[in-house]
């Protein structure tokens, strides 16, 4: 859901270099003034605490242990054996992660370039470019969920549109979109590029008025053409922007979750990381260490893009 | 398919804008398509669609589909639920947040930009990292069955509140603190020489001053709290104290032998964000790139 957050972190750290002057030292408060502002920073810091970052390390923890999540009695050491599961016999694992691979990659050359594309389309002064502009947005602003409930109804086997264009409803040619296992994730991955694009538009469309209209000025002076003037000059200055759309890709295709549970509880070809942990916990079977495991993984993996990202937003405050 | 037609439009681009309008309007109808099928399949009778066929517009046009699904599928419940959700979670999340970005941003301390750092990474995190132990952490938080039919604090509206909240704390925190980064050190210094507390420079001078950030920021959380599907699944057992995102999935299985009914509920879940989004677009689309204009 909040994969959105980089934009506006970055985008706001344009205002961290007005201010350099030294602020208030802590030191020179009275008691009063000191208590107050400890209470103002220790409240949030304890609800983080409690229930984010002391369960991220307890996640690593459960992964070395046998549980069924009932007594505390029953926790069992277990050493890497769930991680031994699930890379060897835990035969979704791999196709997961080469789903939540083909995730990345997907919107990272179709959906993004879709936005961008749009983007630099409507950035022209085009007529009716805010009717555009709300149009591909309007997705953005849905829950992944109905997303695909919407979609559903439009690739349905027998009552989709989709295969009422093609001309194959009704007939044992008609393609169950959602269902077969082989086609599944591409026809997600249209419906999540869907979202993804108008997303990416509207953050490049910030980034593009944002450019220095002098700079275009000065391309075109020199003979540039437009996409001369858009690959060398405009894309270049907007690198901040780049970085923050490189890191929501990476970080909606490790969250993509909502989408392929709604279409089938993430099977039968929809499998993704995200969701195989999910399996673990709900439902009869709680096995605690092998989701946690899972879990890990998917924190391993997340923490290279939030780590990257992180040192380039702070690296001017420290 | 999309791209194909983004290629043919770049070679347009150098004779601008009749290639560019219809390239756009193409990709708007696209676009529109999903949302189209919906709300046609919706309007019409089941009756008719099962005797001309979905693909067609045979028979009777009407709104009984939405009167159905709204009595059938309980949405005033699940409607009511998520208010009951995301009205505190965002009020908190703000209030906690612009405290703890008021401390990082207006004060020089020891741990202030490891602490901002921390707060960051957080919302960054996929929640599945933290599902496990969070589920465990509640379960095993035994309460008496006088607060919590379950006995714990699974179950509750109370456990999600709390949960959203963490999650979202740092995200608003971090864009908080650079919002208030900004504002001139001058105007708290001179409220400190004159006597005013840490918590009257707070409330009466940085708050007020933030409100264009508020708005945007709250209105993203309205809709990300809204949309949130994933804490409530996790945490909450009873079908009827769903809000409605996570109950889609309930309704999806009780109306798929009907898509009429189905297209209508999905409908009728997109109205309040449609409000939203018609009302306060541009806040929302102010939260998503605050700043970023002025790079």
């Amino acid at each position: 859901m909040t994969a959105e957050a980089p934009a506006l972190a970055q985008a706001s750290g344009v205002a961290r270099r007005v201010s350099r002057r030294p602020r208030l030292r802590f030191t020179l408060l009275n008691r009063r003034d000191k208590v107050v502002l400890t209470l103002m920073v220790a409240i949030p810091t304890l609800i983080q605490l409690v229930l984010v970052w002391i369960p991220t390390v307890l996640s690593v923890l459960l992964s070395f242990v046998r549980w069924n999540g009932l007594a505390f009695s029953d926790l069992r050491p277990a050493g890497i054996a769930n991680y031994e599961y699930i890379f060897s016999t835990y035969p979704s694992f791999w196709p997961a992660l080469q789903h939540n691979l083909l995730w990345l990659v997907f919107l990272a050359v179709i959906a993004t370039p879709i936005g961008l594309l749009l983007a630099i389309l409507l950035d022209q002064n085009i007529r009716g470019s805010r009717i555009y502009q709300s149009i591909f947005f309007s997705p953005v602003m849905l829950s992944l969920v109905l997303i695909g409930v919407i979609w559903q109804l439009f690739y349905s086997q027998n009552n989709g549109l989709l295969n009422f264009l093609l001309g194959t409803s009704g007939t044992p040619q008609a393609v169950d979109w959602f269902g077969n296992p082989n086609l599944n994730i591409w026809a997600a991955l249209i419906a999540a590029t869907w979202r993804h694009a108008g997303y990416v538009m509207i953050l490049y469309l910030a980034g593009l008025k944002g450019v220095d209209p002098s700079l275009r000025e000065a391309a075109s002076l020199d003979g540039a053409n437009f996409f001369q003037t858009f690959f060398r000059v405009v894309f270049p200055v907007m690198r901040p922007i780049n970085i923050v759309i490189v890191v929501i890709t990476i970080i909606e295709s490790l969250r993509a979750f909502d989408i392929v549970y709604i279409i089938n509880g993430s099977k039968n070809g929809l499998e993704l990381i995200s969701a195989l942990v999910i399996q673990f916990l709900v439902g009869e079977a709680q096995v605690i260490g092998i989701g946690s495991a899972l879990a890990v993984v998917l924190l391993v993996v997340s923490l290279v893009p939030i780590v990257i990202y992180l040192s380039r937003i702070f690296k001017k405050e420290a | 398919m999309a791209v194909l037609h983004g290629q043919s439009a770049r070679t347009r681009l150098k004779r601008p804008h009749y290639g560019t309008h219809l390239f756009l309007i193409a990709m708007a109808i696209l676009w529109l398509i999903p949302f189209v099928w919906a709300l046609f399949t919706a309007l019409r009778p089941k009756a008719d669609t099962d005797k001309y066929g979905y693909f067609s517009f045979g028979g009777a046009f009407n709104l009984d589909n939405f009167i159905a699904a709204w009595n059938q599928g309980g949405f005033a419940t699940y409607f009511g639920n998520s208010v009951i959700i995301t009205v505190p979670t965002v009020i908190l999340t703000l209030l906690l947040a612009s405290m703890m970005a008021f401390a990082v941003s207006r004060f020089t301390w020891k741990f202030n930009v490891t602490l901002l750092i921390m707060f960051t990474a957080g919302n960054l995190l996929p929640p599945q990292v933290l599902a496990a132990p969070l589920f465990e952490m509640f379960k095993h938080f035994n309460l008496p069955y006088s607060v919590s039919d379950s006995g714990n604090l699974l179950n509750t509206y109370v456990a999600v509140i709390a949960v959203d909240t963490a999650f979202q704390i740092g995200f608003c925190t971090f864009v908080l603190s650079n919002y208030m980064k900004a504002l001139p050190q001058d105007l708290t210094e001179a409220a400190f020489v004159d006597g005013a507390g840490v918590w009257r420079q707070y409330w009466a001078i940085i708050m007020p001053l933030t409100r264009p950030a508020f708005a945007a920021l709250g209105t993203l959380e309205v809709i990300w709290i809204y949309n949130d599907f994933f804490w409530p699944l996790l945490l909450i057992q009873s079908g009827n104290r769903l809000p409605i995102t996570t109950a889609i999935h309930n309704l999806q299985g009780q109306f798929l032998s009907n898509y009429n009914l189905l297209a209508a509920g999905a409908i009728i879940t997109i109205i309040p964000t449609l409000i939203i989004y018609i009302v306060l677009q541009k806040q929302f689309v102010a939260g998503l790139t605050l700043g970023a204009s002025k790079g």
